[in-house]
Parts: structure tokens; C-alpha cells; sequence
């Protein structure tokens, strides 16, 4: 692999959004994955959402682990701080920085093998820690980077590209998810970007541990007949709950279907999400709903998706800690250290 | 066998049933000594086991502040049964057992060489008290009442120690002071005084009496440590304990109650380290503090710390190794796993505090290193140190110190126009500029990765790219040994080609060991390390002597080992004296393992060395 510089020309009629940037300005390096690689999809939603949000690009920070997704934060924001961390491990290191500075907008990349094997356990106590960020797993049922291994999402009875049946179980992130106490939790498909952008845009927003399981088809190792995670499979079996239209606070609403078919939902910073319903008795605000409508679907085979639930009100890991507002990493020396007075009056209770 | 006599100059020790609630009454016999000016060291020798396990309290006093141990027991509290027969064998010949003597023992239970003081504790307690926990606790402190009276403890300073102790609960002052009046009462009926004998005097100065993990947390807070995370593990757990209670006290708004700190409980040691290298990367002071099994978890982020340049604290307070070990007991028995964590080629700076002092002082003085070195800091504590309360010297701060912050280009040099490449050494230090997340909107961002990259952050596999950097690691490391403190030498009184190298808790034994050694007419340069790059002082110290002792509590010579792959030393110059059954080193031990080697057994003078 070599460093590729991207050309800075672009079409001079590319819209700016308000910040006056315009959509190559939230774009990274350019992608090294495989041509037809979903997770480059993902890349180019993440680039759509924080375009339409309005971000500026450096006060985000992308966080993620070791495998194909996690190098995708390469390949987007390049103005922002990435990091690649440990296999595994993004979870942690993104709560340590998130504790450092509480300002910026956390978004972690992962995939299936790095959340649901090898860091399951940091997938499960960052969510249920409710640390403040968006994590999205690239979730491709497969060890892409090692050439193909089946991953821990991988269904029973799907067949690998060279013909092994896996017998395991598979792991549902987003039932885990669900269980763990995620605030927000949604599913989508890296071919589906009109679904896909406005859940970023929506996770981005939330306060608190936003999840997104996003079916990404790897077109190497796993989008073969029998797997579960082709692109054919996943179209066939995609049964969204829901259509999201993300709002910002300052967007004026307008309502334009018929009541009962729309929900709206305020989150804590005042944009809204209006849901378009698919299925007429899916509530995204009521966890336990969601979580038995979930195993209803996907017991009879189909792929749930779409904005599955959130908590508006929802708690972070600051509130639960009572952090001052200011981040911790600008706190001054004469806030921090309490100085020769202070241990004087230690040193006498130690007498 | 004539009864043992010393005045402030003897050991004692308790030996307890755990969670029998004998810690504070014997904390308090202690303290009271202290109180009375004479310096003590207390050790807790206990089980892994919260009921029901024995546990020891050994006492040392010693008027001349030699507060190692010492080895050996002047008067045994023997309150538990189930070790009784070793605690009566490791009375020494002419010492004296205190007991329960409620239950007749027979005689072949006792020893004729030492001095028997019995008294029916049991007994007394039953006729005082009704509650069954009250008389298992006033137990306690009814035998410290005994003991006062017969090695002459002041009435007043025990029940000034009471009235502090209890000072919220009203009520538990005066029963407490009835069960030391009950003790005192009935040792005076049936007893004189006994040979031991403590004399008020004046050597404790201004010393304070700490832990080791509760002084390195309060140098945390005073070195700007913001974020803690970590996972419980014995002999590590209080240190994170101590420092939520320090910050508690010193970093809450004390108007809006908001916490300048955050603290938090991780789920195993992996996520700890990984929550100290994100907090880390994002410019807020973070730490971990753990034990041997959690350094072996923590090592790939060790790693990418060091590769990814990332400022990162660790406290390894160190236990008995190897595996579960002995999980409850002391060694320095991490240092090669510390300094060489992780896989690849890294090493890492170590400090080895002596004491709680030290552990205040490079708690604090670690975040500024790890910030400046843009790197893992571990902080190598041990139980003895951190578990137990030592007499030191008091904390000190210099108010006109700030935290050194190391090089992060800020937003003005950044819109200045001034070329930022987070691996591109412009100072010749070996040490880059880093940036942190959010800084600026345009300039500044990079992108941070454990694989290799150029000097300006971008992924590169070519070899040159890679070895350029790998040497800068090394030149950066080099730029350490300036930072880290220097050691501490302490000149033999006459010339002499014998040198001894030692460090952290075995300090105190040492000393007594040196100033026993010198009784016998053996000289010894002394030096004490400090931390890992050595500076060039320590290697001029081996090179200046013909036989240099390293003295550690680990069975492998572990720093001998560091010291002589790091040195290119001769193994044949550097004689090891190891002590790592799990109690801390006695100077009796390190003095007789020093002499034999010198003169062939332990208790001969040695001829006098050549001026």
C-alpha cells in the first residue's frame, strides 16, 4: 500500500454547506479496500451525514480497532484526529478520550470480528457504561483481512466462499445492544444510503451510547450463495420498521402524513427525528417492544433495520461521574493541583 | 535463659485470626508508639482470604529509625491457635509470649527459654460484655491495654488516639476506653512491667506515617491526574481507592459539586490501560494501577503506547509471582516484564520509589515524564510499600511548580504556519511535537496508528522509513535518562572495592545492613537506583568497583539482569543477593548473605580492605 495524495480539484458547482464546506472536505485518504467493498459506502454516509450536520470536521474524532473497517477512518474526515487503535479495544481508548474532552463528537468504527470476538466484552461495558459516542460496526459476517475466516455474526447454516457450513451460533449486536442499554440503536445496509445517512446523523446527535449495526457485504470473501451476508441475501430479507427523516433543531417541521404514520421524537440537543412506520406496531421509544419485535422478525428468517430504538433523555458517562463541563484535558495547573496550603494539612492528619 | 531488655529497640508481633477486627486496636498500639516519639514500622503479613485465615502484625521499634525488618520477635501476641506452635518457635531465646490464657494449655505447648505472660481475655471479655462481636472486638483492644502497661505505653496517648479514632461516634470513645482501662487493670494485678520497655522520646520529628498507594494516589492529584481507570487487584486496590478519596476531598467544586477528575472501575485491566491510552492521546493525565497479573494483560497497549507515542501512567504495585503467586505477598518481581513490556523491540521508564515519600514524589513527578516523553511511565511500587504504613518525611509541593505539559503545538503555532510532523524529531531529542484532537480546523490533524509511518504520520511499510523511526524511539529513550531521577550514593567510610546496588522498599534493611556490615568491618559503597534508563552514574559506580551486590526481592535477578544487558556489565562482577520468599528483606538477611560472600560466613569480621 502506498500513501496516494487525492487531487484537491473539484467540481466548482459542489454545494457548501453552511460552514462553507463542501462535501470533499469531510473526505479522507483515498480508500485501500477492495473495489465493490461495502464498508467504502459506509465511508461515504459518514461523509454525506457530517456534511449535511454541519461539522465542523475537527471537532470530531474517529476511533477504531484493527480489521477492514477499522481502516476506514483513514478514508474519511481527514481533518479530523483519527485513531487505529488495538484489535478489539476501540471501545476503551474511545472512552478514555472521551473522558479527556468532552466537547468533541466520538465516532468509533468497528466490524464483527473486532466487537463481537475479540472485543465483546469492551462492546458490551462501553454501551452499558453509556459512553457519550456513535459506534458503528461494518458488520461483513467474515475475517476479511486474514482471507475469510467466519466471524462471530456469522448465521448457522451460512456457507463460507470455500464451502465450509458454520455450525456456531451467531452473536446479534444489536439484540446485545438492546439488552445492554444502549440509548439508540439502529441496523441498516451499506447498500441503502437513504436509510443509512440519516441514522448517522441521528446517532451522531444523540447523547449518550448510539449504536449502528450496518449489514456491509464483503464482496471478496462472503457475497457468495448460501451466505447470509451477500448483497442479494440482505436485500431479499431487509424488512425495515421504519423510514428516518433527520431534522435539525433550527429545520422547521413539516408534517406531511397522515397521523399514525409518523412518530416524532425530540432528541436532547433539539433536533428531531421524524419516523416514517413500516410496521404499523413497532414504537422505537419503548425498549422492551422493540427487543421482543426483533426476535419475532428475525426468528422468521428476516433482517430487522432502520431505527430500532431510542431514549431522547437519555444519561452519559459524565453525568453519571457529575464531570465539570469543562473537558478535563483543559482544566489549569491551579485548578488541578491543590497546592503546598492543601498538604500541609495532610501531612498533619498523618501524624 | 536471662530475659530479653531493650529500651525503644525491640520487635513485636500479633498474630490474629483475619477479620477478627484486631487491625484497628493493633494500628492503634502503633500509632501510639510513634505518638511517643519513637519511630516504629508496622508490617501486615496476611492471607488472600477476607475470614477466617491467620494474619500477622509485626511491630518494629526502633529508636535509631531502622525500619526494615529485622528479623526475629521480642514479644508474640499469640492470639490465634491454629498458628500457634510457629509463633511460639519464632520467639527469640530470652523473648516473651503474651496470651489468652482462658483455656489451659499443657506444658509441652509452651518453651522454656522465654517468658510467659498469660492472661484470660476470654474470660474478661465475657464477663463485660453480652454481645458476642463486642467481645471479640474489645478483645482486641483489651490486650493493647494489657500490652501498655507492660512495655509502658503513656495511658493518655492511647486514649488521645481513642478520642480521635472515634470522634463522630460518642459513644464508642468511652467503651473503648473502658476495655484499655480493662486490659491495663488486669496486666497491673498480675504482672510487673516487662524487659521491653518504650521511653518517650524525641526521634519521630516531623515525619508522617502513610502508605505507600494512598501518597503515589496523592501524587496523582498533585501531577494533574485527571482519569483513572482501572480493575480491582490486590495489592494495587487501594491506590485507585485512595485516589477517589483524595480527589473527593481536593477536586470537587466545592459550589457546584462537579468532579475535576473521573474515575472508573473497568471491566478487566485491558480496558484500564485502553481508557489510560484514549484519555492519554486526547491531553487529559491518566493512570492505571495494577499488579504483575495485570501488567501481563496491559502489555499490546504497553506497546502501541510506546510506538504510537501516547503518555500513559502505570502503577504496578508488585506482588508474588509467578501466576496467581502469592497474590497477598511482597517482591520486586516485575521489573524485566516492566521494562520490556510488550512485543517487539520497546522498553519502557521505570521509577522505584523507597518509600510513601517517593511514591508522592514520582506519583506526581510520572505525569510530567509521561507527558515529555510522550510515552509509558510505570511507577514500580511493591506491597510492602503500598500496603503498609511507613515513617517518612512529609509530603512537600513547591507552589511555583506547574505541570509539564511536554511539546503539544497549540493553536497559535499552528495558525502561525509552523511545520507540524507528529513523528518528525525537530529538537534532536528524539522527541516530537504531538497535537491534540480538536485543536485546530485545518492544520494539525493526524491520524494515529500502532503500524509504521513516516515522520509526518503517514502509513509507510518501506524499510528506511521504519528503521529511521525505530532509532528515533531509541534517541528519545536516551533523552530519558536526563529526566529520570538520579541515584542516590551513599559512600562506604573508607575506600573500598566492594559496591552494593539496591532499590525501592528493600532501602530501609539495606541501610541497617550497611551500618552492620561496617560494625563487622566491612566497607561498602552503597547506591540506591531510581529508575530505568539508568543514567551514567550508576554504570560508573560498577565500573569503579571489582564486586558490586545487587540486592532485590525477586528469584531471578531481575535487576541485575536490566542493569547488565543495559551496561554491557560483566555478569562475573555483579553478585546477587536475592530475598523473595514474600516477606520483605531483613537486613539480617541481606548482612549475612554479604558477609559470606566476602569473608565465607556470615558471622566473622572481615580483615579491613587496603585504604
Amino acid at each position: 500500500m502506498t500513501y496516494i495524495t487525492k487531487p484537491r480539484l473539484h467540481h466548482p458547482l459542489l454545494a457548501p454547506n453552511s460552514l462553507g464546506f463542501t462535501r470533499r472536505d469531510y473526505e479522507g485518504k483515498v480508500s485501500t479496500l477492495c473495489a465493490g467493498c461495502g464498508h467504502d459506502s459506509i465511508s461515504a454516509a459518514v461523509i454525506q451525514a457530517c456534511f449535511e450536520l454541519d461539522l465542523p470536521p475537527h471537532r470530531l474524532a474517529k476511533l477504531s480497532g484493527i480489521g477492514c473497517s477499522s481502516k476506514t477512518p483513514d478514508y474519511f474526515l481527514g481533518a479530523s484526529h483519527g485513531f487505529n487503535s488495538v484489535h478489539g479495544r476501540m471501545p476503551s481508548v474511545l472512552t478514555g478520550a472521551n473522558l479527556a474532552n468532552r466537547e468533541l463528537i466520538y465516532l468509533g468504527v468497528s466490524g464483527d470480528g473486532d466487537s463481537a470476538s475479540i472485543g465483546l466484552g469492551q462492546f458490551a461495558h462501553s454501551i452499558r457504561r453509556g459512553v457519550n459516542m456513535t459506534y458503528i460496526v461494518e458488520n461483513n459476517g467474515v475475517y476479511g483481512l486474514t482471507k475469510g475466516q467466519f466471524s462471530a455474526t456469522s448465521d448457522p447454516g451460512s456457507k463460507s466462499k470455500r464451502g465450509v457450513v458454520n455450525h456456531d451460533q451467531s452473536i446479534d449486536l444489536v439484540g446485545l445492544a438492546l439488552q445492554l442499554g444502549a440509548t439508540f440503536v439502529g441496523r441498516s445496509f451499506s447498500g441503502d444510503k437513504a436509510q443509512l445517512v440519516p441514522l448517522i446523523k441521528a446517532a451522531l446527535s444523540h447523547k449518550g451510547a448510539a449504536f449502528i449495526d450496518v449489514l456491509s457485504p464483503c464482496v471478496q470473501f462472503n457475497n457468495h450463495v448460501g451466505s447470509t451476508k451477500s448483497f442479494d441475501y440482505v436485500r431479499e430479507h431487509n424488512a425495515a420498521m421504519n423510514r428516518l427523516d433527520f431534522i435539525e433543531p433550527r429545520e422547521e417541521i413539516t408534517v406531511d402524513y397522515r397521523p399514525g404514520e409518523v412518530e416524532l421524537v425530540t432528541q436532547h440537543d433539539g433536533s428531531v427525528l421524524k419516523l416514517r412506520k413500516l410496521a404499523a406496531d413497532y414504537d422505537p421509544t419503548d425498549r422492551l417492544s422493540a427487543m421482543g419485535h426483533l426476535q419475532i422478525h428475525q426468528a422468521r428468517g428476516e433482517i430487522v433495520t432502520g431505527l430500532l430504538y431510542v431514549d431522547p433523555d437519555a444519561e452519559d458517562l459524565h453525568d453519571h461521574l457529575a464531570t465539570v463541563q469543562k473537558p478535563l484535558n483543559q482544566l489549569t495547573d491551579a485548578e488541578l493541583i491543590p497546592g503546598s496550603a492543601a498538604l500541609a494539612g495532610i501531612n498533619d492528619s498523618l501524624r | 535463659m536471662t530475659p530479653i531488655k531493650a529500651v525503644n529497640d525491640f520487635v513485636v508481633k500479633f498474630a490474629n485470626v483475619n477479620g477478627s477486627g484486631s487491625a484497628s486496636a493493633n494500628g492503634m498500639f502503633a500509632k501510639s508508639i510513634l505518638r511517643m516519639g519513637v519511630p516504629v514500622a508496622a508490617r501486615n503479613i496476611f492471607p488472600s482470604n477476607i475470614q477466617g485465615l491467620p494474619t500477622w502484625y509485626e511491630v518494629r521499634i526502633n529508636e535509631q529509625s531502622y525500619l526494615g525488618r529485622r528479623g526475629g520477635v521480642d514479644l508474640m501476641v499469640a492470639m490465634n491457635p491454629q498458628t500457634w506452635d510457629a509463633d511460639v518457635a519464632s520467639i527469640e531465646p530470652g523473648g516473651y509470649l503474651f496470651y489468652d490464657s482462658t483455656k489451659p494449655l499443657p506444658p509441652a505447648k509452651f518453651r522454656q527459654d522465654i517468658q510467659i505472660i498469660g492472661l484470660p481475655l476470654t474470660a474478661i471479655c465475657n464477663a463485660a460484655y453480652t454481645d458476642p462481636r463486642q467481645r471479640q472486638l474489645f478483645k482486641n483492644i483489651i490486650y493493647v491495654g494489657a500490652i501498655a502497661h507492660l512495655i509502658g505505653i503513656e495511658a493518655e496517648v492511647l486514649e488521645t488516639l481513642v478520642r480521635e479514632e472515634f470522634g463522630s461516634k460518642p459513644k464508642l470513645i468511652q467503651s473503648n476506653l473502658d476495655a484499655l482501662e480493662l486490659g491495663r487493670n488486669a496486666a497491673a494485678e498480675a504482672y510487673q512491667p516487662i524487659g521491653l520497655k518504650l521511653r518517650r522520646s524525641d526521634k519521630v520529628g516531623d515525619r508522617i506515617y502513610v502508605e505507600g498507594n494512598s501518597a503515589a494516589a496523592l501524587g496523582a492529584v498533585y501531577g494533574g491526574a485527571t482519569v483513572c481507570a482501572w480493575y480491582p487487584i490486590t495489592p494495587s486496590t487501594s491506590l485507585a481507592e485512595a485516589f477517589t478519596a483524595h480527589c473527593q476531598d481536593l477536586r470537587v467544586d466545592p459550589t457546584t459539586g462537579e468532579a475535576k477528575f473521573a474515575v472508573v472501575q473497568a471491566e478487566d485491566e485491558i480496558a484500564s490501560i485502553g481508557i489510560v491510552v484514549g484519555a492519554g492521546w486526547n491531553g487529559a493525565r491518566a493512570f492505571t494501577c495494577t499488579s504483575g497479573p495485570g501488567i501481563s494483560l496491559m502489555q499490546e497497549f504497553v506497546g502501541l503506547s510506546y510506538f504510537a507515542e501516547i503518555p500513559a501512567v502505570i502503577f504496578d504495585v508488585q506482588r508474588g509471582g509467578p501466576s496467581t503467586g502469592m497474590p497477598t505477598r511482597t517482591q520486586q518481581s516485575d521489573i524485566l516484564s516492566a521494562a520490556y513490556a510488550s512485543h517487539g523491540d520497546t522498553k519502557h521508564p521505570l521509577l522505584f520509589p523507597e518509600d510513601p515519600t517517593e511514591c508522592f514524589e514520582f506519583g506526581a513527578l510520572a505525569f510530567d515524564l509521561a507527558d515529555r516523553l510522550q510515552t509509558t511511565i510505570f511507577v514500580m511500587l511493591d506491597l510492602d510499600i503500598g500496603m503498609n504504613e511507613w515513617l517518612c518525611r512529609p509530603f512537600h509541593w513547591d507552589d511555583s511548580r506547574g505541570l509539564d505539559r511536554g511539546k503539544v503545538m497549540t493553536y497559535e503555532e499552528l495558525e502561525a504556519g509552523k511545520d507540524f510532523g507528529r513523528y518528525l524529531d525537530v529538537d534532536g531529542d528524539g522527541i516530537a511535537y504531538r497535537t491534540l484532537p480538536g485543536v485546530h480546523p485545518s492544520r494539525g490533524a493526524y491520524f494515529t496508528r500502532g503500524t509504521s509511518r513516516d515522520p509526518y504520520a503517514r502509513y509507510s511499510e518501506e524499510g528506511p522509513v521504519y528503521v529511521a523511526n525505530m532509532r528515533r524511539l531509541l534517541d528519545k529513550f536516551e533523552s530519558a535518562k536526563a529526566l529520570i531521577p538520579a541515584p542516590v550514593i551513599r559512600p562506604a567510610k573508607r575506600r573500598t572495592p566492594h559496591g552494593v546496588i539496591y532499590f525501592g522498599s528493600t532501602t530501609p534493611a539495606m541501610h541497617e545492613s550497611l551500618d552492620a556490615l561496617d560494625a563487622r568491618g566491612i566497607q561498602l559503597d552503597a547506591l540506591r537506583v531510581r529508575g530505568f534508563p539508568f543514567s551514567d552514574e550508576v554504570m560508573a559506580f560498577i565500573e569503579a568497583h571489582e564486586t558490586v551486590f545487587v540486592v532485590e526481592q525477586n528469584r531471578d535477578a531481575q535487576l541485575r539482569t536490566l542493569v547488565m544487558v543495559e551496561g554491557g556489565v560483566d555478569p562475573a562482577k555483579l553478585v546477587s543477593v536475592l530475598g523473595y520468599d514474600g516477606s520483605p528483606i531483613t537486613a539480617r538477611f541481606i548482612t549475612d548473605e554479604i558477609s559470606q560472600r566476602l569473608v565465607g560466613h556470615a558471622n566473622n569480621p572481615v580483615p579491613q580492605v587496603a585504604e
